[in-house]
């Protein structure tokens, strides 16, 4: 995995780093080029990077990061702070006109997913409220029609349409004139796809603006595109004015550099994203988990933030020791446990370390019944017990399973899998220091 | 037109793009140093080759300039060539030998596996060829009608079940109708998945078992189409389908917009996965044979 590179090389930077104890404007330079290396293998513009890299390095080279005890932490922060700010900080949603209808036109390269985002939205709009009208403009490629057709009966939304032999231009104002007579408040046009090198076709775009002056056009630009993402956006840009994007197919393992170049070369703000072939399947997008999906990280920075947030300085420290030496007791997993609790749901976070993604969780049980069976466990055992877990013989197991309302199996598998929690938690509590590859093959106890 | 001159006609824009700036790389530069390696990994780069790939290629274009004493910037250029069309080569010919043989043709949504379907129906047509085209995706809205108007187009037999209905069960009717009609090549159609989706891809495999059982012996052909627009998602995609279905080749489609499509070229040199066809437009005639120096010839000419 991309993410395993880079934090491994990261790591490998910083140890160089904390062996000379102060970091240099070369080290910076050497983390800004594994930056670099992450966003273009996720498929960001070459341009794109350039400049943004550029910018970061400026930051970076700043004191924030110079006179930080963790500067890797830091660059990766700065780095995810940018990233979010280019992507439009807040979200946006599509506007209505004052004086419905509301025309959303869809526009984009073939094969982009215009005809079911064009479905997806009338159903999401409806939901708020909104009497659609579905459009088929589309009178090239085979079936185009047909298709829009298919997937407004299965929303129970109404199609307009003309055929195949029909100029668009003129399907699109007649859709209007329909839209207004059947008390219509959003009207969908779905174009067909076309290469944005394809002056004809632009042109024809041009006209169905001029014609039914649309309140948005939305570019819908599939997530797995590469470099080219420039070149398409740009130009539908430049011809016709974009409103808006739309990222389809995001619901693969695509890094979707392209969201950052679109947004960077067209200024205008992603708007949804598609998430699956399912008409419920569109979503609205989240630049910071955009931003952690392009640097492959989870969300690493709000788990980094939330562990700082609630963990003890101090008390962390300590604990870190104690595990290093082997100390690590019953006593402060307890304490931990309640550090980790104050974290919010341990699911959440989880998912927030980097490499987990949701296919990873589900190999990873999180009972936190359990949790709190472990919990009430750990309370029946004496405080002598809790430091020296080794006493405990098989009468003692019997009073804490009593006491604890649990079986004595289950205090054995506690002791059993308290040394694998080690393990875990000191990842957890090292978080940022030594970024983890993720659980892999831990099992956990609750 | 010639199949060569098509073909040039056809990555016309790629060759552009590619070819001029490196042009321009190779004139501006007077001797070659550590500048001139990293412009030339810009234009890979911004080819969707992806760094990892560029970064090697661009280590051994310098250890063979060094061994072969290369001083010219411009000698950088016809070496990076010999590189690329090294990493292409491989067969390219269709495996259709007996009759009825079957081409299968897979990939995640909206690549372009219908229109190539069609494109290839109209080629193997020409050639002489009996065929039969299977609707196999009865998933998406419309797919079938799709495939419908491509076959009356290309004036070929299709073979169909209602939308929704199970993708094996028209494979199996197609095979028999294959036999029954002495067709010689089936090409079958599937709906678009990401590679992400398991139970997708063991449809998949579904399919290819009907064909295993009832066309034992029979010559297969398993094309995974890739949109050349696609970034270096297009490695997961062929790794993932590779996985599920012994893919034979790659039909690299769009190459008519803007987009270089480089990305084959971690493709094929990670997995030897060769590229066999290329689209290069929406119409019947757009799509050609691929061939690795051609395509090479072509980007450096
Ligand atoms: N410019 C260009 N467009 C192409 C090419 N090949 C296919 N297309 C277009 O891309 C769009 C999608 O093509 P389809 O053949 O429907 O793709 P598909 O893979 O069958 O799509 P799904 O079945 O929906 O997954 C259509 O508008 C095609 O006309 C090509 O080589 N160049
Ligand atoms: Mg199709």
């Amino acid at each position: 995995m991309v993410f395993e590179g880079l934090s491994a090389k990261l790591q490998e930077t910083m140890k160089k780093i904390r062996g000379q104890g102060r970091v240099t404007e070369k080290d910076v330079k050497e983390m800004m080029r594994e930056i670099k290396l992450a966003l273009l293998e996720a498929d960001v513009n070459f341009k794109v990077v350039k400049d943004f890299i550029n910018k970061v390095s400026e930051r970076a080279v700043g004191q924030d990061v110079l006179e930080s005890l963790t500067p890797g932490q830091q660059v990766v922060k700065i780095v995810n702070e940018e990233l979010i700010e280019l992507m439009g900080k807040t979200q946006s949603k599509i506007t209505f006109a004052p004086n419905p209808p509301t025309v959303l036109m869809m526009v984009g390269l073939q094969g982009s997913g215009k005809t079911t985002t064009s479905g997806k939205l009338a159903n999401l709009l409806r939901k708020q409220g909104k009497n659609p009208l579905l459009v088929a403009c589309d009178v090239y490629r085979p079936a185009a029609i047909k298709q829009l057709q298919v997937v407004g009966d299965q929303l129970n939304v109404p199609v307009f349409s003309m055929g195949d032999k029909v100029n668009p231009v003129d399907i699109a104002k007649a859709a209007l004139e329909h839209a207004r007579a059947k008390l219509h408040d959003l009207v969908i046009i779905d174009t067909a796809g076309r290469l944005h090198i394809n002056e004809e076709l632009m042109e024809e775009l041009s006209r169905i603006k001029s014609a039914v002056k649309p309140h948005e056009i939305l570019l819908v630009v599939d997530s797995m595109t590469g470099q080219d993402a420039v070149n398409v956006a740009e130009s539908f840009n430049e011809k016709l004015g974009i409103d808006g994007i739309i990222l389809t197919k995001l619901d693969g393992d695509t890094r979707g550099g392209a969201a950052l170049s679109v947004r960077t070369v067209t200024g205008k703000p992603i708007k949804y994203v598609g998430m699956g072939e399912k008409l419920s399947d569109l979503e609205p997008f989240f630049p910071d988990r955009m931003a952690s999906r392009i640097l492959g990280m989870g969300d690493v920075l709000s788990l980094i933030e939330k562990a700082q947030e609630s963990f003890d300085e101090k008390k962390a420290m300590e604990l870190e020791k104690k595990m290093r030496s082997q100390q690590f007791t019953l006593e402060d997993f307890l304490d931990q446990m309640q550090q980790v609790k104050k974290m919010g749901p341990l699911n959440q976070v989880l998912g927030m370390i980097p490499g987990m993604n949701n296919k990873a969780l589900k190999n990873v049980e999180v009972d936190e019944k359990k949790m709190v069976h472990v919990e009430a466990i750990i309370r029946s055992m004496t405080r002598q017990e809790r430091m020296e877990p080794s006493i405990i013989n098989a009468n003692r197991k019997k009073r804490i399973a009593a006491g604890s309302g649990t079986t004595i199996q289950d205090v054995n598998r506690l002791l059993k899998e308290f040394e694998e929690m080690k393990k875990l938690f000191k990842m957890m509590s090292d978080m940022g220091r030594h970024r983890g590859k993720g659980l892999g093959k831990f099992k956990m106890p609750f | 037109m010639g199949f060569f001159d098509r073909l040039k006609e056809g990555l016309e824009k790629t060759r552009k793009g590619i070819t001029e700036r490196i042009d321009k790389v190779l004139v501006s530069f007077g001797k070659i140093d550590d500048e001139l390696f990293e412009e030339l990994e810009e234009i890979l780069v911004t080819s969707d080759i992806g760094i990892d790939t560029s970064m090697k290629i661009i280590e051994d274009l310098k250890k063979k300039v060094r061994e072969n004493k290369v001083i010219h910037p411009a000698d950088v250029k016809d070496l990076l060539k010999e590189e690329l069309v090294h990493v292409m080569e491989g067969e390219c010919r269709l495996n259709i030998g007996t009759s009825p043989s079957v081409i299968i043709v897979i990939g995640v949504n909206g690549v372009g596996k219908t229109t190539s379907i069609g494109k290839i129906a109209n080629l193997l047509k020409q050639s002489g060829k009996k065929v039969i085209v299977a609707a196999g995706d009865t998933f998406r809205a419309a797919a079938i009608d799709q495939l419908e108007v491509w076959a009356n187009r290309v004036g070929v037999d299709l073979i169909k079940h209602s939308e929704g209905s199970d993708p094996a069960a028209v494979i199996y009717d197609a095979v028999q109708a294959a036999k029954a009609r002495k067709a010689d090549v089936l090409i079958c159609d599937t709906a678009g998945r990401l590679h992400t989706k398991k139970n997708l891809m063991e449809e998949l495999k579904k399919v290819s078992k009907v064909i295993d059982r009832e066309l034992p012996g029979a010559s297969r052909e398993t094309l995974l189409v890739l949109d050349a627009t696609t970034g270096q998602n297009a490695i997961a995609q062929a790794k993932t389908f590779n996985e599920s279905s012994d893919i034979t080749g790659i039909i690299l489609t769009k190459l008519d917009g803007t987009a270089k499509g480089g990305v084959i070229i971690a493709v094929k040199s990670e997995l030897k996965i060769p590229v066999k066809l290329v689209g290069v437009g929406e119409k019947m005639e757009d799509l050609q044979e691929f061939n690795a120096r051609e395509f090479i010839e072509a980007l450096f000419d």
